[in-house]
């Protein structure tokens, strides 16, 4: 009696879980990249912007982090289970996996920032990293008195390339003869190869060096700091990482588009597609020059505005090797 | 291709050279310790993350990066003792008891890293140990841009080899060492504590690899990033099996990786990938076991658990 008494009460429990209304809530998920939380980096800059949207919008979200590519499906599907009304990734790390579990959950809406998944539920966020680098590629080849600046990529993958590229285009634009030293670590992760490539380039005549690097990138800017040269930061504003020695940073809004994404599936108006954010949304460019305004001239943040001016109007191309 | 000769013969490639090879000198000369005594020491990687992380801290609230120095050290000298532990006392699979470590060294720094500083990547900056300027090699013509200006624990870690040497072939200790290692039931029967001398081998491997990490957070670098060891505890045991468990040939081994990777660094322009380089420790790690170059014999007791009576 017992039993079926304590039966009854597990399927009165259950079918009240089923019966649950629905909220009303949009309810957005997020699985970050690898690295997490308090990567100063985007992961740090995709929580900024889910939160953004949790106050203004008032969507319920849940996030998760994994600790490797390995997990990445299996984060993607339990929360596809879960019947969130947008689910976001972040990085191109979940790139292979999301497009299996989306061809598999052809009725929910997925989101990824940094690559492409060509099915009709994802929405693709991409950064004109090319053309937010070009403009520190001009702050850089003004301001070098050596004429030769260097640039330390993390790994070498094609999104890495589109920084260096556009970095050069821009360091020759403002400056033709001036010389870009390239230097790849191999590694996101390895600080101490990050010091060393830098010390190098910096041994060879840079006084200026950009990187695109991760946790590597931490290393270039401690060897600026210790050889006393100018470093150039990435993603988040890290100016702050060592002000005055890092001169600006290309920062990555990956905020507003995990914020400008979540906003669409609040207003029921996702429907796929890539989206591009660049120089004229504000979604790549320079930080706010909050420690080197009194090293770096007028003229040069003139310049670097007309540059900027000039990629919107498309009278400045700056080249895109994913293309 | 003169390009490339002057590069090989450049000042400045030989001092990147020995600021890389410093932490893979600490830890292989820990590995050494270790397996000598008849441990397998494949936990360097996670100890030396270990003291990258407790020398960070220490120095975050002290402000004195020789006190991180010592925390580090201490630290390492813990997850040593830990691994001593298993292995010993219970005589675990080492290999095993090695690589659970260093999955938890992994995971144990990036928890205590949110946990103090709310942060998961990088740490915030810390005061580090300068670089000096020695009186009498600065003085001498070419040797002066290679020598005369380094961190302290780069010279620490040549002056570490010349004294691991001393110990392990110089002093009754060194014997006993290398006899436990060796033929622990002969070094029983006359009277050798096995499980004390290993205990300690393996604490002292622990605390030189924690030095090694230390001067990865605080002296080459000003803080403590996620995984920043990456795979340098790994190479210091392909040092130590490359430079066939003696402290001078792991310092040759350790010097020569540390040289090929300045040299690549430099040299990317002409075409060496950087991968070519991260597998150069290994590769020539297999051609010594394989016995290409001379035999590569371990202690021999080195991975088995001693059994007494």
């Amino acid at each position: 009696m017992r039993n079926k008494m304590s039966l009854l009460v597990v399927m009165v429990l259950l079918i009240g879980l089923m019966a649950a209304p629905v909220s009303a809530q949009t309810r957005i998920g997020l699985i970050f990249a690898e690295g997490g939380l308090g990567d100063q980096s985007f992961n740090d800059a995709a929580y900024r912007g889910l939160m953004q949207a949790k106050e203004e919008l008032g969507v319920d979200v849940i996030y998760v982090e994994p600790a490797d590519i390995a997990e990445m499906e299996e984060h993607q599907r339990a929360y596809a289970d879960l019947g969130l009304d947008l689910i976001i990734v972040i990085g191109f790390i979940h790139q292979s996996a999301l497009t299996e579990v989306s061809a598999d959950y052809p009725d929910v809406k997925f989101a990824i920032v940094d690559d492409v998944v060509d099915n009709p539920n994802v929405t693709s966020l991409l950064f004109e990293e090319h053309e937010g680098s070009f403009l520190v590629g001009v702050l850089a080849g003004m301001m070098t008195e050596t004429n030769t600046v260097g640039f330390v990529g993390g790994m070498e993958v094609p999104l890495i390339r589109k920084f260096q590229v556009g970095f050069e285009e821009g360091v020759k634009w403002a400056n033709p003869d001036a010389q870009v030293l390239v230097n790849y670590a191999g590694a996101f992760d390895d600080p101490g190869r990050g010091r060393e490539l830098a010390i190098s380039q910096n041994e060879r005549g840079a006084d200026i060096v950009y990187h695109a690097a991760g946790g590597t990138g931490s290393g270039v800017i401690d060897a600026a700091v210790s050889n006393g040269f100018y470093a150039i930061g990435v993603d988040s504003d890290q100016d702050f990482m060592a002000p005055g020695t890092v001169l600006t940073s290309m920062v990555k809004r990956v905020d507003l588009a995990v914020y400008e994404v979540i906003k669409a599936a609040a207003e029921g108006t996702l429907e796929g597609g890539i989206w591009s954010f660049g120089i004229e949304d504000g979604g790549v460019g320079t930080s706010e020059f909050l420690y080197t305004k009194d090293i770096i001239p007028q003229e040069v943040l003139d310049t670097i505005e007309e540059a900027k001016q000039k990629i919107i109007s498309g009278e400045i191309v700056v080249s895109n090797p994913l293309q | 291709m003169g390009d490339v000769i002057a590069m090989m013969f450049n000042t400045a490639v030989f001092a990147a050279a020995l600021r890389m090879a410093t932490p893979l000198i600490f830890a292989a000369l820990g590995g050494i310790f270790s397996e000598r005594s008849g441990v397998v020491n494949i936990a360097l990687e996670g100890m030396m993350l270990t003291g990258a992380f407790t020398a960070m801290f220490v120095t975050y609230h002290t402000g004195m990066p020789w006190v991180g120095v010592l925390g580090a050290m201490l630290a390492g000298g813990l997850i040593g003792l830990i691994h001593a532990i298993f292995c010993v006392r219970y005589r675990a699979n080492q290999v095993v008891t090695g690589t659970a470590i260093n999955i938890f060294a992994g995971g144990l720094t990036v928890f205590l890293l949110r946990f103090f500083f709310g942060t998961a990547g990088t740490s915030p900056s810390v005061t580090t140990i300068p670089d000096i300027t020695l009186p009498v090699l600065s003085s001498i013509p070419w040797i002066d841009r290679i020598l005369g200006r380094q961190n302290p624990l780069v010279y620490l870690a040549l002056v570490a080899v010349v004294v691991v040497h001393i110990v392990i072939y110089k002093t009754p200790w060194g014997l006993r060492l290398r006899a436990v290692g060796e033929h622990p039931r002969a070094a029983d029967t006359v009277g050798v504590n096995v499980f004390k001398m290993r205990y300690i081998s393996v604490v002292i491997s622990g605390a030189l690899a924690g030095l090694g990490g230390t001067y990865l957070s605080i002296a080459h670098l000003s803080r403590f990033s996620e995984g920043m060891t990456a795979g340098r505890g790994f190479i210091a045991l392909a040092a130590v099996i490359f430079g066939k468990w003696t402290p001078l040939g792991a310092l040759g081994a350790c010097l020569f990786f540390g040289y090929a990777d300045a040299l690549q660094m430099r040299l990317q322009d002409i075409g060496i990938p950087t991968q070519f380089m991260n597998m150069l420790p290994y590769v020539l790690t297999m051609v010594a076991l394989a016995g290409f170059i001379g035999r590569a014999v371990g202690p021999k007791a080195s991975g088995e658990p001693y059994i007494k009576g």
